[in-house]
């Protein structure tokens, strides 16, 4: 089936004046229609600005240098729109009518001077052609549908009048708002405690039943992707190592390294004896990445004369899609 | 809110009876008093007054009696009948004397603020979405320099450059066939084109700071995780910018727009005496030397009257203008 998204050799470089931070380098994936992706990877991975290079979010001195980002129509067969080749107008349309964002720190990714309501009904206003009162409706309806109590008085409250949760809630309903066919959460859940997380995750999976949309989550939690992705992709110094569907690559992993982050993660039932494992070694400093495969340093099935030289190409193995020298020869 | 207004004004009352005490005390600190002044101005032109005359004088004047007397006489005659005493120097009431004075300070003063607005928030805001581009070093050069040359120097080069080029006469704010005439169009016409070199004068150290002051709390903003919100949603540039951070860029200015009051009507002596205006500063300055002191104490007392005044509306302004400190004012 035709995907909804497709990210294609993506490359958002940070000139910086001591030289090129390659934070995303030629990242490849998929977004199925109206499924979960969950992208997982450690810190600085580049998890994020792939997300921010999708609707061009991303501000100096970061700059997306190459690639292809492909929104596909949901009429088959129709030429997918190039969004990294859209003209400024096209794009603001596709913004948060076609694609829509959650962001990380509820509290500074709304206005605070503004109500949330406000900020609601100018979304519904910018990309439908509805009356004030329809869209304070559609304000209040969302409100509500997020789960926020009492949303006919909440719609005229400001955003520090709320708890982290209910901010977060607000800003989901706002995201819903024009009825996305995408929804970007770049780690949604990570500011707020465990029992406010597990509601939002909840709310998500109920939303998307709902409404249809498709879901891409940013995460560093792979319990959080465990719990509800349809399929992972995995990144590792501004690249995808591995994609496929959530089941197989959480519990059968084919890229070593996300065999060490799965081996890494603290599951219940591990006894004493069962220490937990980190990745070893350290994420190489940002201006020098590793010749050949990027993860060759920290890796325990490193070929010499291989792993170093060549760089890996994406192959299917079972049902993953995985860049690594182990895969392939049979394959091919 | 009404309760918070009254509270203020009940504390306004008593800070300015402390104020109008303390300025009293300290127009009375120096040894001697008005009386000084006429028997010095006398010895100067070699006359000698006999010591009848003096306690005379000390008589009409009211000096002769106990301090507190004196001050309860006058803040009496201010409180019941709005009569602010008389000048000794000028032996006319102190009303008439400022009257005509404070309100071409303030017209000098509004001017030059409306002036200063106008010039620098436009100039900081592109600074600020500009940053490091020709036209923000251009504007911070600029700035550093209207910061760094004293104003009494621009009044000297400005009356130069008026006088040498275009033939205007030098110094006051008008010309001299309507410096005693009644108000009529011509005489405010006159006022008018003589009041521009004045304005730029007091204005430019304001521009230039202002200029700083807004680009600094702008560039604070631009960054925000919010402003990338709103431009997810699909606003266009120039319409989010100036929603969302330009907004909030503004709340510090707010909270500091009141202590431009005072500054009304005596912000400019130094430029006044330079270019003989006839605004109230010169006066002042004159009325301290000579120990003239109701016409001090009516200055000092007017001052103080709109500094906390100005306090008051700031706050008021800045409540209406930002909603978090706003609901703050409505619990209590």
């Amino acid at each position: 089936m035709q995907p909804l998204l497709e990210v294609r050799e993506l490359r958002t470089h940070f000139e910086l004046s001591d030289g090129v931070v390659k934070a995303v380098d030629g990242v490849s994936l998929s977004v199925p229609r109206g499924r979960t992706l969950a992208v997982v990877g450690e810190s600085g991975c580049g998890k994020s600005v792939t997300a921010r290079s999708i609707l061009r979010l991303v501000e100096k001195p970061a700059r997306i240098v190459g690639g292809e980002i492909l929104l596909y129509d949901d009429a088959p067969d129709t030429k997918p729109l190039d969004l990294l080749a859209a003209k400024d107008k096209r794009l603001r349309q596709v913004r948060w009518a076609d694609i829509a964002m959650v962001f990380q720190e509820p509290m500074a990714s709304l206005s605070l001077v503004h109500t949330i309501g406000d900020q609601i009904i100018e979304a519904v206003r910018l990309h439908e052609n509805v009356g004030k009162q329809a869209a304070r409706d559609r304000a209040i309806e969302m409100l509500d549908r997020v789960g926020i109590p009492d949303p006919k008085r909440r719609v005229d409250s400001y955003p520090f009048q709320l708890s982290g949760g209910m901010r977060q809630r607000a800003m989901i309903a706002m995201a819903l708002s024009c009825r996305p066919r995408l929804l970007i959460a770049d780690e949604p859940t990570t500011a707020l405690d465990v029992t406010t997380q597990a509601q939002i995750l909840d709310l998500l999976q109920d939303l998307q039943q709902e409404f249809g949309m498709a879901i891409m989550l940013i995460t560093h939690d792979l319990g959080v992707a465990a719990q509800v992705a349809d399929e992972v992709a995995v990144m590792y110094l501004g690249e995808v190592v591995e994609q496929g569907p959530a089941s197989a690559v959480l519990s059968n992993p084919k890229h070593p390294y996300t065999q060490a982050l799965v081996r890494s993660v603290p599951r219940l039932g591990l006894r004493g004896k069962d220490r937990l494992v980190a990745v070893r070694g350290t994420v190489p400093p940002p201006y020098e990445r590793p010749t050949g495969c990027r993860f060759h340093p920290r890796c325990d099935s490193f070929m010499a004369g291989k792993c170093d030289v060549t760089v890996p190409v994406r192959v299917r193995s079972d049902e993953i899609d995985v860049a690594c020298l182990l895969y392939g020869e049979e394959e091919r | 809110m009404l309760r918070f207004v009254a509270r203020r004004l009940v504390w306004m009352v008593i800070t300015l009876a402390a104020i109008s005490f303390v300025t009293f005390v300290v127009i009375k600190l120096p040894p001697g008093d008005y009386t000084t002044t006429v028997i010095a101005n006398a010895e100067a032109r070699g006359q000698d007054i006999p010591d009848s005359q003096i306690a005379e004088l000390k008589r009409h004047y009211g000096l002769d009696k106990p301090f507190l007397v004196q001050y309860f006489t006058w803040i009496k005659g201010v409180v019941l009948h709005g009569d602010l005493g008389q000048s000794f120097a000028w032996n006319q009431s102190v009303a008439s004397l400022i009257g005509n004075r404070v309100l071409l300070s303030m017209v000098l003063s509004i001017a030059s603020l409306l002036f200063v607005w106008a010039i620098a928030f436009p100039i900081g805001i592109y600074s600020a979405l500009k940053q490091y581009s020709g036209g923000d070093y251009l504007a911070s050069f600029l700035g550093f320099i209207g910061m760094a040359v004293p104003e009494f120097m621009l009044a000297l080069v400005m009356m130069y450059i008026g006088f040498r080029y275009f033939g205007q006469s030098v110094g006051g704010l008008f010309s001299p066939e309507y410096a005693d005439a009644a108000w009529n169009l011509g005489k405010l016409l006159d006022l008018i084109s003589h009041l521009w070199v004045p304005i730029v004068v007091v204005g430019v150290a304001g521009t230039a700071g202002l200029i700083r002051i807004t680009r600094a709390n702008l560039l604070d903003e631009l960054h925000k995780p919010y402003v990338a919100t709103a431009r997810a949603k699909g606003l266009p540039e120039w319409k989010l910018l100036l929603k969302y951070p330009v907004r909030m860029s503004l709340s510090p200015f707010f909270s500091t727009v009141g202590w431009l009051l005072p500054g009304l009507i005596s912000g400019e002596t130094i430029v006044s005496v330079v270019m003989s205006l006839p605004t109230s500063g010169p006066l002042l300055l004159g009325a301290v030397k000579s120990q003239d002191m109701y016409l001090v104490g009516s200055f000092v007392l007017i001052l103080s009257t709109l500094t906390v005044i100005g306090t008051m509306l700031s706050d008021l302004a800045l409540a209406w203008w930002d909603p978090r400190i706003r609901t703050r004012f409505q619990k209590g």
